[in-house]
């Protein structure tokens, strides 16, 4: 097990944002985190990294306890991610924000190889042309590529993608899916949290919905897109959709 | 050795010489010299403030806590040890760097404008316990007696030996200065100023960091002060810390290029050379700080990069050349 998640729970006053939330995680697998708007995903993602400490429960990565451990550590350990709201380093280039992820991430490269490293992996994910201009200049897609180039050149064990998709246009969700998948031939186990279902679908090996910060249900893509709690979360009602159904027909 | 010899280092180290050996060529050489010394002096604390505002995108307003300090220590050291100068200046940079140690553990964690209340509020803290030290002097400080220049042949020599320590001094800030930029250190610090949570994912230990860089713009100015009040023969908490003096730096910082080498230097050059015309001309005399308020803001307002920093965007040949 890469990762292991056990009974974590995060409140932040009255509000419980994950709920006893557990799951493991095989190497080399790459599990999909869905949910409505405001289920406690990018919450999850906080507790596992050390953005926030859990309230209770454990997260154990390549069996060491990191609960609570400050981001910097569990990335230092081999753990990577990118942001939703994406936070480039404006004033530095794109090859220099690639380059702290490959100073300070787990291989903790000096800037010689740092900078290789950095220009290897701006190649693999289209940035290569862009590197020497600052990060603030690109745009969103591309901004999203330096987030995920920034999570790679820090070589890291596991990867969290927080909705790396939302955003793009078709062809560049395209391209975006065909890179997750050569970082899955590297070896490389992600979790991903992602809105366009069929984009999740197509490339996770299982999936955990969560709804209301409490996991509702686990599985394969396919159990899980037709699991009655899950389709009620996203519908509100099960029996919604055959209802409508037969109005139509009546 | 390689890195030593780019464009980028050479230029600010070749400006500095310039400017030393500027009161050989004068009329009036010790004028000439107590200008550059001024000069020279502004530099390196701009300089080394550079390193955690510039670099690491900390506002440290009271900087000139650690000048302070620094001088204290050392000023103590020569007239109460009987201490020879060299030590005493290493002193007042170790006491500096060792309070800075124990204030950036504690007061680093605030950000921003915080951040920035905070050093204010330390400086005048040590501004009061300064004045409650009788051992130092208390309110009216600590003077020297003119037969301590005796031992490094008499005043004269003293003041041509301070002024050339002081030289050295800069250029060493200058060169920590550049190494820091180029170093993993130093992105690290400025992943830091860009984004700190974004800089901490990324792997980056930024308490450390910032502790360390602190630290390194606090030696500095440590040892800086002692040789400055050692030519000056006196030190009292007036003088030691006066937090104009580190708005003033902020201000040389600004208008060079806050996070470039060079900018410091150039903008510590200009600003003192503008402080000391409107200081001698009869209309501005009483109006010099305003003058700088006013230079402060436009800079903030229309080029926020400084003008090396401005240099630096218009083409990438330039940004070869500048640091």
């Amino acid at each position: 097990m890469i990762l292991q998640v056990k009974n974590v729970t995060k409140r932040f006053g009255g509000l419980t944002a994950v709920n006893n939330v557990s799951f493991d995680l095989k190497e080399g697998e790459i599990l999909g985190l869905i949910g409505p708007n405001g289920a406690g995903k990018t919450t999850l993602f906080n507790c596992i990294n050390g953005v926030y400490a859990p309230t209770e429960g454990k997260i154990i990565f390549n069996g060491k306890d990191i609960t609570g451990a400050p981001t910097y550590r569990s990335a230092r350990l081999g753990l990577s991610r990118t942001h939703q709201v994406v936070r480039p380093l404006n004033e530095l280039t794109v090859l220099e924000n690639a380059v702290v992820g490959a100073c300070y991430g787990r291989e903790h490269m000096k800037l010689g190889p740092a900078r290789e490293k950095a220009l290897e992996v701006l190649e693999f994910v289209g940035l290569i042309d862009r590197a020497e201009l600052l990060a603030g200049t690109l745009n969103v897609a591309q901004k999203k590529r330096l987030e995920m180039a920034r999570a790679l050149s820090a070589h890291p064990h596991l990867l969290l993608l927080d909705e790396v998709l939302a955003g793009l246009n078709t062809a560049e969700v395209a391209s975006m899916l065909d890179t997750i998948r050569k970082i899955r031939e590297q070896g490389i186990t992600i979790i991903m949290i992602e809105h366009i279902m069929q984009a999740v679908m197509s490339l996770s090996d299982r999936m955990i919905v969560l709804n209301y910060g409490s996991l509702i249900a686990e599985g394969t893509p396919e159990e899980v897109s037709q699991n009655p709690e899950v389709i009620e979360a996203y519908l509100g009602d099960p029996d919604l959709a055959a209802r409508l159904l037969e109005e139509e027909k009546a | 050795m390689k890195k030593l010899l780019k464009p980028g280092l050479l230029i600010p180290i070749a400006f500095i010489v310039a400017l030393a050996l500027l009161p050989q060529f004068s009329a009036n050489k010790d004028s000439t010299r107590e200008a550059m010394f001024t000069l020279i002096m502004s530099i390196a604390l701009a300089s080394s403030l550079n390193i955690i505002l510039g670099y690491t995108g900390y506002v440290s307003f009271g900087h000139i806590v650690f000048f302070g300090v620094g001088g204290y220590a050392g000023f103590w050291a020569i007239t109460v040890l009987g201490w020879h100068i060299l030590p005493a200046a290493l002193l007042g940079g170790l006491v500096a760097a060792v309070i800075a140690y124990l204030l950036g553990v504690a007061v680093l964690r605030l950000r921003g404008a915080y951040f920035a209340l905070a050093t204010i509020g330390i400086l005048e803290a040590m501004k009061a316990l300064v004045v409650n030290l009788d051992f130092l002097g208390g309110p009216i400080g600590m003077e020297m007696h003119f037969s301590e220049y005796k031992r490094y042949g008499g005043p004269m020599s003293s003041l041509w030996m301070i002024f050339w320590s002081m030289v050295i001094v800069a250029i060493i800030v200058i060169v920590v200065s550049y190494y820091i930029k180029n170093s993993k250190f130093g992105l690290g610090l400025m992943a830091i100023r860009e984004d700190e949570d974004a800089a901490e994912v990324m792997g980056v230990m930024a308490p450390n960091a910032k502790t360390w860089a602190y630290v390194l713009s606090a030696i500095f100015p440590g040892i800086i002060g002692v040789l400055f009040f050692f030519k000056n023969g006196n030190i009292e908490p007036g003088d030691a810390f006066r937090l104009q003096f580190s708005i003033e730096w902020i201000v040389m910082i600004m208008l060079g290029g806050a996070g470039t080498v060079l900018g410091p230097v150039l903008g510590g050059g200009v600003y003192q050379q503008l402080r000391k015309s409107l200081l001698t001309s009869p209309l501005f005399k009483d109006y010099q700080l305003a003058v700088a308020g006013v230079i402060l803001l436009v800079i903030v307002l229309f080029i926020p990069t400084g003008v090396i920093g401005w240099l630096r965007t218009r083409s990438a040949k330039l940004r070869r050349v500048f640091e």
